[in-house]
């Protein structure tokens, strides 16, 4: 009978989810002691203050309609994060790393600005917009990917640049006059701003908060459904795992591919319109870089233990900390401390397998052990 | 001084066990200088587990082993490396995308100032190659050569370090009976030059015809050692089995139907070189007949194949599956046609090994109706009692049933998984390759009755083998391949292995009667 108790226990700590979650908080925990003793060497006076600032986040603001205010800018960011996790989770799961997401994040952004500013159209055809282009950009690395063999990492971080460069000029029409931001939608299309149908409320009426929020989690619910229970999710899968006995059980490996980046494109591309549809930041047209956005996809998804649940709360995770970053003393320490918590925690994220290999080993020993003794 | 031991290597009371089984319980092996010892064994025996101890791959629990009479410890291969073992593997250790040259004296390179000295390789290979007929190019890339080659190459690696005690596990299982032959006279060479030789195989004829003395395992358990000038091959598969077995498969006479699958003229590219791998081919396959592709490996079977499972697309000619022209229809249009294929490379092509058994044993079927809604959503109950129904009706045997994940079960069990699959299909016709590659006598005896239960049942079977044993016992009708084309179709009956030898060699060559 004590046996049987302690055979249970033990295929509780081997089940994958579980030893997921417990790799991704030991991740979480490390990653967080690691900036706490990068804030000790800035300045040790304060350090203790300020990873607490970080982690507290909006819990810093006193009254409860403050922090519920900017609960809400956390979750307005915190869902383009997640679409783009989603994105590259997707085409993980078919074998593919869709480290285009970033570019595919930026054809979503001017499509969707495009839509909204220069043609004034409606939100939901902005949406839409963002979905194809996203969607459009995944397609040409799926395409390549298929019928060339060009390795998708290639074909994608050229197409990032391709992308922020065609954006910084496709927005150029629509940019305020003396700055290099796109018009608010607000002042010139408030139709083109997704509606909130009074979630605003929830969130001492914090007009950024939409739709987009809930509507990010129902699709990584959505996307869990697809990928575990679907005939389509079952040939991603196989795909991604074994391309050679896809082929050979009749699917077509190459239509999936490309299907797979569309999808993993569009997921993204939905991204950038959630987050410059709310109003809550504009498109800088000179801006050099690619938006950290699809990269740090990477690593909510890997937090997230490649699962679209896990990511949901990954992707909260970091968006919180980035969030909490900007609370602390500008003059002491550098807000990117964030930055530099979720990267090492990025880092840690490959730890995740080591892990669960550590795992798995010692639940094995434990028993071939116990078994030796039996004889 | 002490005297000199008469055994090169002995392994002595080794016992080795993994969660939930003993692999090896207190088994000795004594292997003398110069000699050839086989080990016999079915599959999970313990036979590999045994050569991975001696390698240094994993550490006995209880046991010793000694070199030339002194006890040695042997942590990891280098350790064996330096003590002049040398193993061929069963599943090979090749760098895909190198040379043959390049994987053979890879960690033993030759070089002058840094600078890699491949000529002197090259010519040291080449004469290993020359002198033991080990033919292979040298400059060909691993992942584009035959199984074979690729054996050769391992085989090259281990003479090139000039190993003392050579390990060849299962190394017959992939050659053509003539390889067999060269490889049975180079161990022979190999052993008359004081090299001391462990000959890992279930195959009782090479047994008979190389070994000087035979080493029996069954689950684990040491059964006994044999002079094989003493023995005969029922008394060392009692040994290995516990059982008598059937080692010739027997069936009733029948006269073939209608022709189920006709091919015309078919021809297929290669993707090794420039010529076609199939030239010209044209074959008939009737309904209640067994139809046997034999030829040495590499000459076109497996493209034969691939351009009749749809794999690889013909470049000209015309397949035709009960009276419908499929020459240039999808793999699924093939398969819902009601052809099934049991393919060579059960790992690559077979079986998606990271998924379970269940999901594994739909692949072929997952988007029928019975087993996804109209919405397509997995029926995951029907799929398991599905797996279920075929586990039991085939007695395919895992750690958990449905649930378990392909890559942990044994080979022939992930085969049995296969010819489930593809058997429940009810298939008009069957394609199989090598269905018994590397399987154990009572597997193959299994898959056997399987492959003449559906001729019986009247349908047509294809079968390609390079093991002429197989091919003359189960066959109604033999066609030899030779560089790509059939050269010739025989009565299993009124043929003699020699004869097909000669055509499998491209000796001698008539027109196929089809």
């Amino acid at each position: 009978m004590a046996r049987n108790n302690k055979i249970e226990k033990e295929s509780f700590l081997s089940k994958p989810a579980i030893q997921s979650i417990m790799a991704s908080l030991l991740c979480i925990v490390i990653g967080l002691l690691i900036g706490y003793i990068a804030l000790l060497i800035i300045n040790p006076v304060g350090a203790t203050e300020a990873i607490i600032t970080i982690i507290k986040n909006y819990f810093t603001y006193p009254s409860k309609a403050a922090a519920l205010k900017y609960l809400g800018n956390t979750l307005v960011k915190a869902s383009p994060l997640l679409m783009c996790a989603l994105s590259i989770q997707f085409c993980y799961q078919a074998g593919l790393f869709n480290i285009g997401a970033a570019g595919q994040y930026v054809a979503g952004a001017g499509a969707s600005l495009f839509c909204a500013l220069s043609l004034g159209l409606p939100w939901y055809v902005c949406l839409v917009a963002a979905l194809l282009a996203g969607g459009i950009f995944g397609v040409i690395v799926g395409l390549l990917k298929a019928y060339l063999n060009v390795n998708e990492v290639i074909s994608g971080i050229m197409l990032n640049w391709i992308g922020l460069y065609t954006v910084n000029m496709l927005l150029g029409g629509v940019k305020e006059v003396s700055s290099p931001y796109t018009l608010s939608i607000a002042n010139t299309n408030p139709g083109a701003l997704i509606p909130s149908l009074g979630l605003e409320k929830l969130f001492s009426n914090n007009k950024y908060v939409t739709i987009a929020i809930p509507l990010s989690v129902i699709i990584a619910i959505i996307l869990k459904i697809v990928l575990s229970k679907t005939v389509f999710g079952y040939e991603i899968k196989a795909t991604g795992i074994a391309k050679d006995a896809a082929k050979y059980s009749g699917m077509k490996e190459k239509k999936n591919v490309i299907v797979t980046l569309f999808i993993g494109g569009a997921l993204a591309g939905l991204g950038a319109a959630f987050l410059f549809l709310t109003g809550y930041e504009q498109w800088s047209v000179t801006q050099s870089s690619v938006p950290g956005m699809g990269f740090n996809g990477i690593a909510a998804t890997f937090l997230g233990g490649l699962d679209p649940i896990g990511t949901i709360f990954a992707s909260y995770f970091i968006q919180h900390i980035t969030s909490g970053g900007s609370y602390l003393d500008k003059n002491v320490y550098p807000s990117q401390i964030s930055d530099f918590i979720s990267s090492i925690i990025i880092y840690l994220c490959g730890f995740v397998l080591f892990f669960k290999f550590f795992l798995n080993g010692r639940i094995r020993a434990n028993k071939e052990r116990k078994e030796g003794g039996n004889k | 001084m002490a005297l000199e031991s008469a055994y090169a290597i002995e392994m002595l009371g080794i016992t080795k066990r993994f969660p939930g089984i003993i692999a090896n319980d207190n088994v000795t092996i004594q292997l003398k200088k110069g000699e050839i010892h086989a080990l016999l064994g079915e599959n999970g025996a313990g036979k590999s587990t045994l050569m991975s101890v001696l390698f240094g791959l994993y550490q006995a629990e209880e046991g010793v082993i000694k070199k030339d009479g002194k006890v040695v410890k042997i942590n990891n291969p280098n350790d064996a490396n330096d003590l002049g073992i040398g193993m061929v593997h069963q599943h090979f250790k090749l760098v895909q995308c190198f040379s043959v040259l390049d994987n053979i004296i890879l960690g033993v390179e030759t070089t002058k100032h840094g600078f890699l000295q491949k000529d002197v390789a090259r010519k040291k290979i080449m004469e290993l190659s020359d002198k033991y007929g080990l033919k292979v190019d040298p400059d060909a890339k691993v992942e584009d050569i035959t199984v074979g080659m690729q054996q050769r190459t391992e085989i090259l690696k281990m003479l090139y370090r000039d190993n003392e005690i050579l390990i060849f596990d299962e190394p017959t299982a992939v050659l053509t009976p003539a390889e067999i032959d060269e490889l049975m006279q180079i161990m022979k060479n190999l052993s008359k030059e004081g090299k001391s030789i462990l000959f890992i195989s279930h195959k009782l004829a090479e047994i008979m015809a190389v070994a000087d003395r035979c080493s029996v395992l069954r689950r684990g358990k040491y059964i006994g050692t044999v002079n094989i000038a003493d023995t005969n091959q029922e008394e060392l598969s009692r040994m290995m089995i516990g059982r008598d077995v059937q080692l010739v498969a027997t069936k009733e006479d029948k006269t073939p139907g209608d022709v189920i699958l006709h091919v015309e003229n078919m021809t297929v590219p290669s993707k090794l070189h420039h010529n076609n791998a199939v030239k010209n081919v044209s074959f008939d396959v009737r309904s209640g007949e067994i139809v046997c592709i034999a030829g040495i490996d590499g000459n076109g079977q497996t493209e034969l194949v691939y351009g009749l499972s749809g794999l690889e697309n013909i470049t000209s000619g015309k397949i035709t599956l009960s009276g419908k022209d499929i020459s240039h229809a999808s793999i699924r249009e093939r398969s819902l046609s009601g052809m099934s294929h049991i393919p060579e490379d059960r790992h690559k092509h077979g079986l998606v090994m990271d998924y379970s058994l269940a999901y594994n044993l739909v692949l072929q079927r997952y988007f029928e109706p019975q087993f996804s809604t109209k919405y397509g959503f997995l029926k995951k109950k029907e799929i398991n009692n599905y797996a279920e129904k075929l586990i039991d009706q085939y007695d395919i045997r895992s750690s958990q049933g449905a649930p378990t994940i392909a890559r942990s079960m044994s080979g022939g069990n992930q085969q049995k998984a296969i010819i489930a699959r593809e058997i429940d299909k009810d298939p008009d016709l069957l394609i199989a390759v090598q269905p018994t590659r590397g399987l154990d006598v009572g597997a193959i005896e299994y898959i056997h009755k399987q492959l003449i239960a559906r001729r019986d049942e009247g349908h047509a079977v294809l079968l390609v083998s390079l093991e002429l044993e197989e091919v003359m016992s189960i066959s109604d009708r033999i066609l030899v391949m030779y560089e790509g084309q059939i050269v010739g179709e025989f009565d299993p009956k009124k043929t003699t292995p020699e004869e097909l030898g000669l055509y499998m060699a491209g000796a001698k060559r008539k027109e196929a009667g089809a």
